[in-house]
């Protein structure tokens, strides 16, 4: 057996497997891609072969086009077992966004699995967080904290509807991430029994469209546009993080600011933000998830890519793990 | 205690006064007494919880969490009550009734320091994260939720119907819960007679001299004094023990053991805080020195010494003479001054003049605009009365100073601007590289913000989160009134109160003004 340290590297393009001549979410284009889902720091535009599950896949055609790659997309289903040069490559649910993956790799009689960004609340816009056992786990640190305990959606989501009741003659514009964050925030108002029209940023309409296409009901929707701006006060209106404060709120009538975001928990950084509805929402697992995650998956050795990993390295080596940071650039999540 | 919590997470994210004054009215109209009194005091850090301390909390936290855990968590979170409130092992998923703000309150009082710990982890227990901040935040005293002492009792104004003057000249002779006030405000019991308390008696204020009434202003009914650039305090000594109030009925005794031992004799005072070297007289920038500190210590003292300037007084010898013209007052001052002759304690000086063209010249002589702001006129005939009466009093300041400054910087603003760039930043020339002089966020109409905001938006080189540098192109007309050498600002000057006269769209921005033209305007510091 070959352990993994001697044939995967931390390269400036991103994580690389030697024998099997591929990177692993690379931020740069190259020759061949292992990409765990749409999300723009993971799946980048511009590879010659892009290994991905098809949803991913069909995410990157509707973000970059029919052309973000040169060379062929191979679409694996999860489980689905591929060959790359000897290296065994297959695609597990991460439960993080719609055709989000874990990629495990084995080789030599050593297994690897790359977690991607994943989440093990329920979430009825993908499939479920799966545990694979294998002898390295790498695993995400984004709230790596244990300050950051998500609470459950159905509270969050019963807050914004409250604040609606509260303040019907104010447009509630939510900063959520397009992708993912978007549609679950829309399933879960659908879930609390919320049925009226939700407002989109046209950044967003899109991906919704696409997340329809794969059979998932987000309920009626319509573009915030011109003509209807100033008559959405006690609507739900959606938008990216960065929109929150630009110019294009202005249209609408007496905004209450909220945010979707795992980040929210933490009060200085929503006031920061000039939130006024903080709603701690995320598509990332929470600390509890992660110290759960690591024994699920039960590996006796772990890499933290990015995010807090020097608490999380240390609460792997107290319940008696091998771990270490990969020092991963790049991947940071802010907006989340 | 649930609803002081939900009251406190909705203050805390409120970014207008206007906004936070309905939240708090809300509360005050929906909460039963003792409970709303309970909050009022721990809002206005009025509540004291001996035995709640930071250590104690610490101790508990440290109990319960890994130190690396603890140590890096707090220093992400950076606050130790919300770190606390996150961190604490506790499924969030149990919840129950938690008792009464009231009955919290009087807990944390009364239990023995040794059982204290175990209540309150009791308490922890039952909440969630936002109600244990919120507990963690009673017992820490500083809520830093964005109400101020005086926003809560212009809150309790408009609750009651009372004017605002009435609550402040109470707020220091009542305790939490505060029920005879309550009583008071809803119309169940009388107004509450304080009086053997160290009290803040409302403040006469002066409305400013317009044009229409300069032919009102005779040498014989108005007295003339300088306006100082300081700030306005009530210094009370009695029977009882001696207090310093800012002129909204904050007591900032703490802050200035030195001013309140000047005071020999039994007296309320109104009179200008300034800092007093010898003959010299610091500049507002001096004074600020001396402001957050909450004990200074006795270097501090000496070298920011205080000093007031008095120019009316309301009690004397336990006697009110508010009643007593103006001239009257004046004299009663002037000779219990020169009777007892306090340090640091002097009489504003009544400056003559034969008409008003004589005043007019007095105001444009004014040479150091960082120690003096203006002109008092004062009716030689009128009473000390609360509040801002039309007539008795005026203040006349003098002519604002103007650069044309180069805008450098821009960031958005709060509440209702946050998507507008509403602060900037100017500079003036030195050499061929701007520095900037200082920063200024009202001047110009709404009409003109969205102006601004656009040619902000299509001028940006660089932006640094929310601040935008943009080209040196746009030269605003500055006013301010003085100008101080700083030593913290690149420039090496500060400007005090500016802000924005006009917009010079038509100014090239060379020829805006050289950093030298503050030169022979600024006071020593």
């Amino acid at each position: 057996m070959t352990h993994p340290r001697d044939w995967i590297e931390v390269r400036p393009e991103g994580v690389w497997c030697r024998p099997g001549g591929f990177f692993i979410d690379p931020m740069q284009p190259v020759e061949v891609a292992v990409v765990t889902h749409g999300h723009a720091d993971h799946a980048r535009a511009g590879h010659q072969h892009v290994f991905a599950t098809p949803e991913t896949l069909a995410i990157m055609r509707s973000r970059y086009g029919e052309d973000h790659f040169s060379e062929a997309e191979h679409p694996l289903a999860y489980g689905q077992i591929v060959d790359i040069n000897g290296v065994r490559l297959s695609l597990h649910p991460a439960g993080h966004i719609l055709g989000s993956a874990q990629a495990r790799l084995e080789y030599d009689g050593a297994t690897i699995v790359f977690s991607g960004d994943y989440k093990r609340r329920s979430d009825p816009t993908c499939v479920p967080f799966e545990p694979v056992p294998c002898d390295v786990f790498v695993t995400e640190a984004t709230f790596a904290l244990p300050v950051f305990r998500h609470p459950p959606l159905a509270d969050e989501i019963a807050r914004l509807l409250a604040s609606l009741r509260q303040f019907p003659d104010r447009c509630h514009l939510v900063g959520a991430y397009a992708l993912g964050k978007c549609q679950r925030l829309i399933c879960a108002l659908r879930a609390a029994g919320y049925v009226e029209t939700i407002y989109l940023h046209g950044a967003m309409q899109r991906l919704c469209d696409l997340y329809q296409s794969f059979g998932i009901d987000l309920g009626p929707l319509a573009p915030v546009t011109s003509e209807n701006a100033r008559t959405l006060a006690g609507k739900i209106v959606l938008c990216p993080p960065s929109a929150l404060k630009d110019r294009w709120s202005r249209r609408l009538p007496e905004v209450l600011t909220a945010a979707a975001s795992g980040w929210m928990r933490i009060r200085a950084r929503a006031k920061q933000k000039g939130v006024e509805l903080p709603l701690v929402i995320s598509d990332h697992a929470d600390w509890d998830e992660l110290i759960q995650t690591l024994s699920d998956v039960g590996a006796p050795e772990v890499w933290v890519t990015h995010g807090r990993d020097d608490a999380l390295v240390h609460q792997a080596t107290q319940i008696g793990l091998k771990a270490r940071a990969l020092h991963l650039i790049g991947y940071e999540d802010d907006a989340e | 205690m649930k609803a002081f919590s939900r009251l406190l997470e909705s203050l805390y994210y409120e970014p207008s006064t206007l906004g936070k004054t309905r939240l708090l009215l809300d509360y005050l109209r929906t909460t039963p007494d003792p409970d709303r009194g309970y909050a009022v005091a721990i809002i206005a850090g009025d509540l004291s919880l001996p035995n709640f301390r930071r250590s104690m909390v610490l101790e508990m936290i440290r109990a319960r969490v890994d130190p690396t855990l603890l140590t890096l968590s707090h220093d992400y979170v950076g606050e130790l009550s919300e770190t606390v409130a996150h961190l604490w092992p506790a499924a969030e998923a149990k919840q129950g009734d938690l008792p009464a703000l009231h009955e919290v309150v009087e807990a944390l009082r009364h239990t023995p320091k040794a059982q204290l710990p175990d209540y309150v982890a009791g308490l922890l227990d039952q909440m969630t994260s936002p109600e244990r901040w919120a507990l963690l935040k009673i017992g820490a005293g500083a809520l830093r939720i964005g109400v101020s002492a005086r926003l809560l009792k212009q809150v309790l104004a408009k609750f009651g119907d009372q004017p605002v003057e009435r609550i402040e000249s109470l707020w220091h002779g009542i305790d939490p819960p505060y029920q005879p006030l309550f009583d008071w405000l809803e119309r169940r019991g009388p107004e509450p007679v304080v009086t053997a308390r160290l009290t803040f008696t409302p403040v006469m204020l002066a409305h400013p001299l317009e044009a229409k009434d300069h032919a009102l202003i005779t040498p014989e009914t108005y007295a003339a004094e300088w306006k100082h650039d300081g700030i306005r305090v009530q210094v009370v000594h009695s029977g009882i023990g001696r207090a310093l109030f800012t002129r909204t009925g904050d007591d900032i005794s703490g802050s200035f053991p030195d001013v309140l031992a000047h005071l020999n004799f039994h007296a309320v005072l109104d009179g200008e805080l300034l800092v007093q070297r010898g003959e010299e007289t610091g500049t507002f920038n001096d004074l600020q020195q001396r402001l957050g500190r909450k004990a200074p210590s006795a270097k501090y003292m000496a070298d920011y010494p205080a000093a007031i300037v008095a120019y009316d007084v309301l009690f004397l010898e336990g006697e009110d003479v508010r009643a007593q013209p103006y001239n009257q007052r004046r004299a009663l001052l002037q000779a219990a001054l020169e009777r007892h002759r306090p340090y640091g304690i002097r009489l504003s000086p009544q400056l003559s003049y034969g008409d008003f063209v004589e005043l007019e010249a007095l105001r444009g002589s004014v040479d150091n605009a960082s120690v003096i702001e203006g002109l008092m006129l004062k009716r030689r005939d009128s009473a000390y009365v609360a509040g801002r009466p039309t007539g008795p009093w005026y203040k006349w300041k003098i002519n604002p100073k103007l650069v044309d400054a180069v805008l450098m910087y821009a960031q958005r603003g709060s509440g209702k601007r946050s998507s507008f760039y509403s602060d900037f930043t100017f500079g003036l020339w030195s050499g061929n590289q701007l520095l900037p002089i200082g920063k200024a966020y009202f001047g110009f109409t709404d009409a003109e913000l969205k102006e601004l905001d656009k040619w902000v938006r299509h001028n940006t080189l660089n932006s640094f989160g929310p601040v935008r540098e943009v080209k040196k192109e746009l030269v605003f007309e500055v006013a301010f009134d003085a100008v101080n050498r700083s030593k913290r600002h690149k420039s090496g000057y500060a400007l005090r109160f500016p802000r924005i006269n006009r917009i010079r769209w038509d100014k090239p921005a060379q020829e805006a003004d050289h950093l030298s033209v503050l030169e022979p305007l600024a006071g020593t510091s």
